[in-house]
């Protein structure tokens, strides 16, 4: 904003009648109000994991005041940090999901591309119905894909069950449908006089794809890739189904599978396990979070 | 450089002909402009010349060889789009030199071209920016630039200034005329707006309802328009017409408008306007500016006539006075020092040298 500019909004808004102001006081204090109960609500658990995790076993089952820790110790930490079984839970999930990722960007930037942009025979219909593939719930899904595993397995020989890279198989299922529809609708918004200036330059479709769509459409793939990380990683229903050894398992299976032994329950590491399980997440949205916004409204507005 | 053949072209989008059969002949280094109200089949004629939509029927020919099913990249056009479609990732530089890299021109080659284009638009200065960081009138600019540097056969123009305000359109108007007088490339430009047409064009094309209803030089289809179509069309304020009849007077035939008002037809024309005498379909057209204040000396098929005007518009140099003649709304144009007044009676001129005889029924001029 230019000098000028700042000048004449100040101008603005001290002309601006008293009862504006008012209003805007009274819509911000609301704003807050339910702001804090909004972040209280959601924070919450998260404090509670954090203070659990940082007691002993004895501390915990003794009824001191849950907010409170008065013997502070890193043992949890230390404990799943060095132990093997965890280390590779945490391998497990970040070689599935990145590879999740991977695979799902390789099959629906393309699709989206073409279901957007090259009219075909069907192509509408096709795009509907890998939005209606999405709202079937996952919780359906299973059963048949077991049916399909050990049909190929009678087929193939290949086992497909209790393997960690069987996930890599199931989560595209589960991820491309949506990452697709999310591509399309943000392709769609793409001026198609962009890549009729590209075809008259001389490119190609997938040229214009890579060179063209690709970077101009950055927010969108980005959305799509935090919502693929995200539903990989923290999916519990299929590999809970489809692992079952200590050394196939993901993080979230894995933490409750290995650190509740009969019907003792380790809080502290428990705790301390879902902490740790939810720092790539976090550290992922923290660094694509700007990026997606700042391309979100980059160039939003006129001239 | 090559010249450009249209022959029966049509285009229709499902049941709908959006182009029905159109012939048009454009020479090389020529600068064309399709005009006509929207959805007259200017910009789909023009898609597909690019390649941006399947021919129909007919064939397009561009340097002698017919490009029907030739891919829009090998067909060397270049084309300036109405939204500029700037690349907008991309610097000014990178989007200039985009069809070049693909064409995996030599790097030195595609900087001298670029650099070349540049100064020729004048955005020298602002190779490194990128779009969003642009004026309107820089990305139209930065547009063209991207269809220079091809050094392509044909240059195609959208409707690129109608996202510019006006005062920017005159402007870029003008350099894209200077633009044209520099590279020499055959050009076709597709516009709306009849004044940007006249002044850009070595020859209009004015098409309506999926045809062309006229070509010819900006002075020709302003003096001798061939149908009412082009007639009401080119020149602002439009045409004025007026139902008439044609009549045998002493010592030649004269065009009655009503009881009051009848002009004598100059003698040049009574030849071409016997054959119609008598009819009722017959419309008299005379452009706004051929309606004049009184002279003080008489000239030559010059011929007064009285009215009441209803409406007066001052526009400084000139003003524009409205009146009816039997329900219909005329306008004329007379010198601001006249002294129309809305409500009073004028006395005005018709200049007959410039009027025109239609059949209303075909919409042909006599």
């Amino acid at each position: 904003m230019t000098a000028a500019a700042q000048r004449s909004a100040t101008v603005l808004r001290a002309a601006r009648p008293a009862s504006m102001r008012r209003d805007r006081r009274r819509a911000l204090f609301w704003s807050y109000v339910f702001l804090i109960i909004f972040v209280i609500f959601f924070l919450t658990p998260p404090i509670y994991m954090l203070i659990t995790s940082l007691k002993t076993s004895a501390e915990i089952s003794a009824a001191t005041n849950p907010w409170w820790v008065f013997a502070p110790t890193l043992q949890n930490y230390i404990e799943l940090l060095t132990s093997p079984v965890y280390l590779t839970f945490f391998r497990n999930s970040a070689v599935v999901s990145v590879l999740v990722v991977v695979i799902s960007m390789l099959v629906s930037i393309p699709a989206a591309f073409s279901l957007s942009r090259m009219r075909f025979w069907g192509s509408t219909t096709l795009a509907t119905g890998v939005f209606l593939t999405y709202l079937i719930p996952d919780t359906l899904l299973f059963i048949p894909l077991f049916k399909i595993f050990a049909f190929l397995h009678d087929l193939t020989g290949i086992e497909f069950i209790n393997h960690w890279w069987v996930l890599i198989i199931i989560y595209p299922t589960l991820t491309i449908p949506f990452c697709t529809w999310i591509m399309i609708g943000y392709f769609s918004s793409i001026p198609k006089e962009l890549d009729e200036a590209a075809l008259m330059d001389g490119a190609g479709y997938m040229q214009t794809l890579i060179m063209i769509f690709i970077p101009v459409a950055l927010p969108g793939i980005i959305a799509a890739t935090i919502f693929a990380f995200t539903v990989s990683w923290a999916q519990f229903l299929y590999p809970l189904a489809f692992t079952t050894s200590a050394d196939q398992l993901v993080l979230p299976v894995g933490i409750v599978t290995t650190l509740i032994k009969g019907d003792v329950f380790n809080w502290g590491q428990i705790m301390t396990g879902a902490l740790l399980g939810a720092a790539p997440p976090l550290v992922i949205y923290a660094f694509l979070m700007d990026y997606y916004i700042a391309g979100l409204t980059a160039g939003a507005t006129k001239g | 450089m090559a010249e450009v053949t249209l022959r029966q072209v049509t285009k229709t989008y499902d049941d709908t002909p959006a182009v029905r059969g159109i012939d048009l002949e454009i020479l090389d280094k020529e600068f064309v402009v399709l005009v006509g109200p929207s959805g007259c089949g200017k910009s789909t004629t023009l898609r597909m010349i690019a390649g941006l939509e399947d021919i129909t029927g007919g064939e397009i020919l561009v340097g002698g060889a017919v490009i029907n099913d030739v891919p829009p990249k090998d067909r060397d056009i270049a084309m300036v789009f109405q939204n500029y479609a700037l690349y907008p990732h991309m610097t000014v530089y990178e989007n200039m030199s985009f069809g070049l890299r693909l064409k995996k021109v030599a790097k030195d080659e595609i900087r001298v071209r670029v650099e070349n284009a540049a100064r020729i638009l004048d955005i020298s200065a602002l190779l490194e920016r990128k779009p969003k960081q642009l004026s309107g009138g820089q990305r139209q600019r930065v547009a063209m630039g991207r269809a220079i540097v091809r050094n392509p056969k044909v240059f195609l123009f959208d409707e690129p200034l109608s996202n510019l305000d006006a005062k920017l359109r005159v402007q870029m108007r003008i350099e894209i005329k200077r633009v044209h007088q520099k590279v020499r490339t055959t050009t076709i430009y597709v516009t709306h707006d009849q004044v940007e047409a006249m002044t850009l064009a070595d020859r209009v094309v004015v098409m309506n309802d999926g045809l062309i209803e006229q070509v010819g030089a900006p002075n020709d289809l302003y003096h001798a328009p061939k149908t009412k179509f082009v007639a009401g069309f080119i020149g602002s304020p439009a045409m004025n017409f007026a139902p008439c009849k044609l009549e045998e007077m002493a010592g030649g035939l004269q065009v009655r408008l009503n009881e009051d008002i009848a002009f004598p037809v100059p003698q040049g024309r009574a030849g071409r306007y016997r054959p119609h005498l008598h009819r009722s379909d017959l419309l008299f057209g005379l452009r706004p500016e051929h309606i004049l204040e009184r002279r003080s000396q008489p000239e030559p098929n010059l011929h007064a006539f009285d009215v009441t005007l209803e409406v007066t518009e001052p526009m400084g140099m000139e003003t524009l006075v409205y009146f009816r003649v039997n329900g219909t709304e005329v306008c004329g144009r007379v010198n601001p020092n006249a002294g129309a007044k809305a409500g009073a009676p004028m006395r005005l001129v018709a200049d007959l040298n410039n009027m025109h005889l239609i059949d209303d029924a075909s919409g042909k001029v006599l």
